[in-house]
């Protein structure tokens, strides 16, 4: 039986449909019908939130720490335009996003109407698809293939822009099930022969690291569960990219830390050292690689991905197996298995006291101070004082505190940790923590900040208090734009270029105008009693935590170097980058 | 300025061309892409390729298959391998995109370009460009007592030395269709 309805009626039949229970939206004129729809029901949850912007990341927060879609509803024009950043970073980190924009009606498209933007044309770039629907009959198909498409193979945002007119006129509503989607269907299963050559190489290798990404955790919880057995089993070491740390636990025994330009001196030794490396759901990015003709030169390379033009596409590698990572992680142990789980063991063993000796350095040791809270003790603390919390999800901004969360903090399960990663985007963290916590009501949610970052979306503190949302705002505020600041110290002759932050709000007094609770701390005797404070406080907490305002964020890899060129705390720092390297970002 | 003076493969002037291509050789292909006829397909080919830095030596679109809602679009692309093994695993994974055939490397194929030259002279030029003109069975489609329309029909290659014979004869302006391209056999 084909039931007509309103396309306004048609978005909201169709959200349910797919199992959504929360939208991120703001309202305006060309959206007005499905506003008035959600208005009559009360099976979606819309939290208003106070910028177009945030509604994308407080969506991407939803999303990396549920695993499922997250929802966004805004106006046509600047409504999209503001968009577009998170819907970019959504693309970059592969976060499935379903955005639905208003539009002016079908016969003002192109007279430059209020509010008209080209949104289609616009976020063409930065959307893993996107439609303008000009016929109400085409809406809840439309919106089907974009759930599809969102959430299917490698999972990215999508748009789908509603002209006024559409969500006013009648048509026929179009079941999920009948909903035409096989043209978009990525392999899954990987190439069993090229999976077979790995596991060759698996039982004979004798330096393996493996290097996993984003697209464990997006691959879903059993890929972390097939990763955590192939570590157990071969005790191979491990590392990750930021994107995917908590696919394997911080506290088990193979882990390496994180990799790359901040990594741990042991996973980048690792990787340079290794005669095997197996990329599992990461992508090579440059942050990763270091300069790349000296990016691990002994090693034989595979590399599973689902995306087949990340494969071959910085690094060329030995074994390109596409397919999802569960999947392939699946077949593997079952080929590795049947082959009697053989490794060359007394190699790997030899491998680690090497490992070992690496770990002895020490690379995230720090000089610690009596009187001024340094920015590693203070996340050592914070790390401390949460980290057997069972339902404890992290937020960063970007920039040096977000490298010093990913080192001083352990994340044992995925979708615990939520940055923003391939475009970098400063003013995540607010809004990201916002979804969150809408998401998961009892989580313990901290958005570890700088002070500028946190600036950029601290609108939403508004969201945080309307909803009664308890998330912690941890702002490690050293006054500056801390890594501008250590590159302005790296590379530019310490001529620091507009990278201090004057005229500063007072957090403390800022959270009390939003109704939040603000506490600031600059002793570190104080500093474990202040973060119990904010932990028992039920709201919203800003916290300006007053830190050593020069400390730089080492190790570091200077750009245009190799992973085994890295610099170290206690390292000379005059002339580290070269001029090859300073033309890099 | 005057488009006939740009020789082929001029293309390296792009401004998106930021590659550093003289470690590898550079590789002319001929790229096939079904895609579904919706609107923006074009532009999402064509910005694919200029935001990630392709050349686009030539490019077509047609609707072919009407029942399917289904056009063809035909690429010649300039690259090293693996910037066309790039090319096509990004065209490869647009939505929109059903079907990427790299004509230049799965077998033999066909391609045909259609250029109209007109040509302004008289006296020995005139007579000259005709002659010319019957050798490459090329069909005057229009005339008047200074200039001719040629329409020609071959390989791009076969177009170039056309228009080059033209140049010297008189010619004023040309139009081209840019590739199409089929594979041969079954």
């Amino acid at each position: 039986m084909s039931k007509t309805m309103t396309g306004a009626q048609m978005v909201i039949q169709a959200l349910k449909d797919q199992g959504v229970d929360t939208i991120f939206g703001y309202p305006g004129g060309a959206v007005l019908p499905i506003y008035d729809e959600i208005f009559q029901q009360s099976d979606i949850k819309h939290i208003l939130v106070r910028h177009e912007q945030g509604a994308t990341h407080a969506a991407e927060g939803y999303a990396r720490s549920t695993g499922k879609p997250g929802v966004v509803l805004v106006t046509s024009g600047p409504g999209a335009t503001n968009a577009v950043t998170g819907m970019t970073d959504a693309l970059m980190d592969s976060i499935p996003m379903v955005v639905l924009t208003g539009q002016v009606p079908t016969f003002m498209i192109g007279s430059d109407a209020f509010q008209e933007a080209d949104t289609v044309g616009i976020t063409r770039p930065c959307t893993k698809h996107n439609w303008l629907v000009k016929e109400t009959d085409k809406l809840s198909e439309t919106i089907h293939q974009a759930f599809h498409i969102a959430t299917s193979g490698r999972p990215g945002p999508v748009l789908i822009d509603i002209p006024k007119d559409v969500q006013f006129a009648t048509g026929t509503y179009t079941e999920k099930s009948k909903s035409k989607i096989d043209h978009y269907n990525p392999q899954r299963r990987g190439d069993l022969d090229a999976i077979t050559e790995l596991v060759e190489l698996i039982e004979k290798a004798e330096r393996p690291v493996l290097y996993t990404g984003g697209g464990v955790i997006n691959s879903g919880n059993q890929a972390s569960q097939l990763l955590r057995e192939l570590v157990q089993e071969t005790n191979f070491p491990i590392t990750s990219t930021l994107m995917g740390l908590g696919s394997y636990p911080a506290s088990g025994k193979n882990w390496l830390g994180m990799l790359g330009m901040h990594g741990t001196y042991e996973a980048n030794l690792s990787m340079h050292g290794c005669d095997l490396l197996i990329n599992i759901g990461a992508r090579f990015d440059d942050r990763i690689t270091g300069v790349l003709d000296k990016f691990s030169p002994h090693s034989k390379k595979a590399h599973i991905d689902i995306d087949a033009s990340s494969i071959n596409k910085v690094i060329s590698v030995d074994i390109p197996i596409l397919g999802d990572v569960a999947c392939v992680l699946e077949d593997l142990l079952k080929i590795w298995k049947s082959r009697g789980n053989k490794t060359n063991s007394a190699k790997i063993l030899d491998w680690w006291s090497q490992i070992n000796k690496w770990r002895e350095r020490k690379c995230l040791s720090y000089k610690n101070s009596d009187t001024i809270i340094k920015p590693q003790y203070a996340l050592e603390r914070l790390e401390f004082l949460t980290k057997d919390h069972p339902n404890r999800f992290i937020t960063t901004e970007v920039g040096q505190h977000q490298m010093w969360a990913a080192q001083y903090l352990g994340f044992e399960d995925p979708h615990r940790w939520m940055t923003s990663g391939g475009l970098g985007t400063m003013g995540y963290g607010v809004p990201a923590s916002v979804g969150v916590q809408v998401a998961h009501n009892d989580g313990l949610v901290i958005n570890i900040a700088g002070e500028a970052s946190w600036l950029m979306n601290m609108q939403e503190m508004g969201t945080c208090t309307q909803y009664n949302l308890p998330a912690k705002q941890f702002i490690l505020n050293n006054e500056r734009l801390g890594m501008v600041r250590q590159w302005q110290e790296l590379l530019h002759g310490e001529r620091y270029s507009n990278s201090w932050s004057e005229s500063l709000p007072d957090f403390v007094k800022l959270a009390e105008a939003f109704g939040a609770k603000g506490i600031q701390c600059s002793d570190p005797k104080k500093l474990d009693d202040a973060i119990i404070e904010m932990l028992d406080y039920d709201g919203p907490v800003i916290f300006d935590c007053l830190v050593e305002k020069h400390e730089n964020c080492f190790p570091m890899i200077p750009s245009g170097k190799a992973h085994n060129e890295m610099l170290m705390g206690d390292d000379k720092t005059e002339n580290a980058i070269g001029s090859s390297g300073a033309v890099m970002v | 300025m005057n488009a006939l003076t740009l020789k082929k493969g001029s293309s390296k002037k792009s401004a998106y061309n930021l590659k550093n291509t003289s470690s590898d050789i550079l590789e002319t292909h001929t790229l096939a892409v079904l895609v579904d006829n919706e609107a923006g397909v074009l532009a999402r080919v064509i910005g694919l390729f200029s935001g990630r830095g392709y050349n686009i030596e030539s490019l077509t679109v047609a609707e072919t298959n009407h029942i399917d809602n289904l056009s063809r679009i035909t690429i010649v692309t300039t690259g090293t391998p693996s910037v066309i093994i790039q090319i096509k695993a990004q065209l490869a994974r647009m939505v929109a995109v059903h079907d990427v055939h790299d004509l230049t490397v799965e077998g033999p194929s066909v391609e045909r370009e259609l250029a109209m030259v007109k040509v302004v002279s008289s006296g020995e030029s005139r007579v000259e460009a005709l002659r010319t003109s019957e050798i490459f069975r090329a069909s005057v489609v229009d005339t008047t007592l200074e200039s001719f329309v040629f329409e020609l029909t071959g390989t791009p290659e076969k177009i170039d030395a056309f228009v080059e014979l033209m140049t010297p004869l008189g010619l004023v302006d040309v139009a081209r269709t840019g590739v199409a391209a089929i594979s041969r056999g079954l």
